[in-house]
């Protein structure tokens, strides 16, 4: 609590306790007249000359219709009449629900700005033989940094030396911690937990992912979700609406039927207590708050309250295929000669690849595990679009696609039309292939199982892929649906389609990781990017980013929007039938003041309870420890 | 140009988009954003009147919600 809030609450607790002193006295009839009025009138500008004072400027300004006028048109009838106790009461207890209102606020600003405090403040680095600490912004790319048991990690980069385990907490949400081994990737904003690292700096500060989260955060756009428009419009027009309705009330049914006035005025102003639309207008951006704040926690954010309402009503999930589903990282998985034996094929393969940066060319170095003897390669070729021809101890092996075979005129294995495969021949005989997959992620089936779970049976996948490959990974990870071959464009083309084949209030949720999907995470209902391993174009693009690359997110960020939502729904409902049912009560007379300010102030109070509970996504968090998709492993040098 | 102003001693939601609405309709502004949850406004502005809309702004705002503070980079704006 602020000094403002601390000083506030002082107020109310003087006021309370001579407010309970000045009660028993007026019911025992123990003081009258003047004394009377003065033991509820001292409180009552105690707890109250704030709102007085600002009702009086606003209306000064032009302003009339807001609480503080309510407030005090209400409290100072209540005087007037002679309810000098239900004057007292009404402010009072106005402020205890104002103050309890600010301190959540200010509590679940707090917390979000601990989920987002993962800004690191130095790094240590070596300047002229002592370990220093400077500004991250100061470090350079191949920069040696130190960084010590407990620490932040500063920068993205790659560990040279020392054995750790990493808290990712922050940015993943997975509380289980990663060990680190030289030459695996950290990342900024985790803390080092045990061994002291030493790091090649990979990006400047401003590049690096904590960087880049923070500014996600940011600058995302927020825009209001419908709920949250439909509010602050409905309180603009609730307030002088019920100001009216009151003010005809306190002179209408008197002027018609002759009753004395003072009992309708009475009426008019327990109406007005009611009226204030406070709790509604205050829980439901905090219910989105909690939500938003929640997902943050299992490592995805959601960069408005609007998409994590549209996430609820998810009516249908594309999914596209490579770094999304898969990894995005190519796996020799087998090994087929012909005329030879595996490990003379894989050797063949591996020294004419040596030289290409190609993802294939790496994964096939790295399954066959061995040092490279680079003398004896004399003449390498690359050939986009087909392979690379390369002189090995004087002969000429090729490896590459059917094509390249076909354009030097050897026969090769044809059973393999529609695969991803690497043919190899040395010296103009065939000597076999070699199948190379993209590994599914190992989250990725239960990914689409969550998401059956939740309710979500329309489930596709896009791929740019063959449909040997496509087929078999949507098979691997129960999706029916699946389109193959598919040029960017197409993607396109195909989710505008199925956005009309959906019925309107479900929702079109796409989740990509490529450059090429951006167009395609603006067209969808909620766009969805891989954090980790996505493009900046997608993440920027994006509606949703899943910070950790685990598109089993997905779902559970979908039932934390239904929860959110219901919440939102739930306020919205008791808050309106409550008041109504008391201001009509109010209105037959069959309620009084006090009724009024608890109905007030009770459901105020009640409804931010309900929406802190937004807060709590305990039942997301997996305690094991899951594979997460920003760990790369080992290279080899 | 965009400038990022921190809003304090905004309590209520109500009065946050009432902030955004008198700040929309300001000469100069092209766009205008209030998260409440964050305390921020983002005002967007055409780069040759910034400062004047800034002024403008600060002056405006203490005649419609006086008890609001716009801070940028630290000092009060």
């Amino acid at each position: 609590m602020n000094r403002s809030e601390k000083q506030t609450l002082l107020r109310i607790i003087i006021t309370a306790i001579i407010f309970a002193v000045a009660l028993p006295l007026h019911y025992m009839r123990l003081t009258s007249g003047s004394v009377d009025l003065l033991i509820f009138l001292v409180p009552y500008l105690l707890v109250g000359y704030e709102i007085l004072w600002r009702a009086l400027r606003n209306i000064a300004r032009g302003q009339v219709f807001d609480e503080n006028f309510l407030m005090s048109v209400a409290t100072v009838g209540a005087f007037i009449l002679g309810e000098y106790p239900e004057g007292v009461a009404v402010m009072l207890f106005y402020q205890i629900g104002e103050l309890f209102q600010s301190y959540a606020v200010s509590k679940s600003r707090r917390n979000i700005a601990e989920l987002m405090d993962i800004r690191p403040d130095y790094a240590n680095i070596m300047r002229d033989g002592v370990l220093t600490q400077v500004n991250p912004d100061e470090v350079q790319v191949d920069d040696i940094i130190t960084v010590k048991p407990g620490e932040r990690i500063p920068l993205d980069g790659v560990v040279t030396e020392g054995f750790s385990s990493v808290d990712t907490s922050a940015l993943t949400g997975e509380a289980a911690p990663r060990d680190v081994l030289p030459g695996e990737n950290v990342i900024s904003g985790c803390i080092n937990q045990t061994g002291l690292l030493t790091v090649r700096v990979t990006k400047i500060f401003s590049e690096s992912t904590v960087s880049k989260i923070l500014e996600l955060v940011e600058n995302s756009a927020m825009k209001k979700s419908k709920s949250e428009k439909f509010i602050t419009r409905f309180a603009r027009y609730y307030t002088p609406a019920v100001v009216y309705a009151a003010v005809a009330l306190a002179v209408l049914p008197p002027l018609l039927t002759g009753q004395d006035f003072s009992i309708w005025v009475n009426r008019a102003l327990i109406f007005l207590v009611i009226s204030c639309p406070c709790a509604l207008v205050i829980s439901v951006p905090l219910s989105f708050f909690g939500g938003i704040g929640g997902a943050s926690k299992i490592g995805v954010l959601v960069k408005g309250t609007v998409h994590l309402e549209m996430l609820a009503d998810t009516q249908i999930a594309v999914f596209d295929k490579t770094g999304t589903l898969t990894k995005g990282a190519f796996l020799v998985t087998s090994v087929n000669p012909q005329g030879t034996d595996k490990d003379t094929l894989l050797e063949l393969a591996a020294y004419a690849e040596d030289y290409s940066n190609h993802p294939i060319a790496e994964s096939i170095k790295k399954t066959y595990g061995k040092i490279i003897d680079k003398r004896i390669i004399t003449k390498v070729e690359e050939l986009p679009g087909y392979g690379v021809k390369a002189m090995v101890n004087g002969n000429e092996i090729l490896a590459g696609n059917a094509k390249l075979m076909t354009k030097e005129g050897i026969p090769y294995d044809t059973t393999t039309a529609g695969h991803t495969v690497v043919h190899v021949a040395q010296n103009g005989h065939y000597r076999g292939y070699i199948n190379i997959e993209d590994e599914i992620k190992g989250d990725a089936r239960q990914a689409v199982a969550d998401l059956k779970n939740v309710g979500i049976k329309n489930i596709v996948m896009l791929t740019g892929d063959n449909a040997a490959t496509g087929r078999k990974v949507a098979a691997n990870v129960g999706i029916d649906r699946v389109y193959t071959d598919l040029l960017p464009v197409d993607k396109v083309h195909i989710v505008e389609e199925l956005m009309e084949a959906k019925s309107t209030g479900g929702r079109l949720v796409f989740v990509g990781d490529g450059i090429n999907d951006a167009p395609v995470l603006a067209r969808a209902d909620v766009g969805v990017a891989m954090g980790g391993l996505g493009s900046d174009a997608a993440i920027e693009a994006a509606d949703v980013v899943i910070m950790t690359d685990e598109p089993s997110k997905l779902a559970k960020v979908i039932q934390i929007s239904q929860k959110t939502l219901t919440i939102v729904r739930q306020n919205i409902v008791f808050a309106l039938g409550v008041k109504i049912i008391v201001m009509a009560l109010g209105a037959m007379g069959l309620a009084n003041m006090w009724a009024a300010v608890f109905a007030d102030v009770g459901v105020s109070v009640l409804a931010i309870l309900n929406a802190m509970r937004a807060l709590n996504v305990k039942a997301y968090i997996k305690p094991d420890k899951a594979e997460s998709a920003l760990a790369v492993k080992p290279e080899y040098a | 140009m965009k400038v990022t102003v921190k809003v304090e001693k905004l309590d209520c939601a109500s009065c946050a988009s009432k902030l955004e609405r008198a700040v929309c309709k300001m000469d100069g502004v092209t766009n205008v954003n209030v998260n409440f949850m964050t305390s921020k406004m983002t005002v967007e502005t055409a780069d040759a009147v910034a400062d004047n809309v800034l002024e403008n702004i600060k002056k405006h705002v203490k005649k419609i919600m006086p008890d609001v503070v716009l801070r940028t980079q630290g000092n009060i704006l």
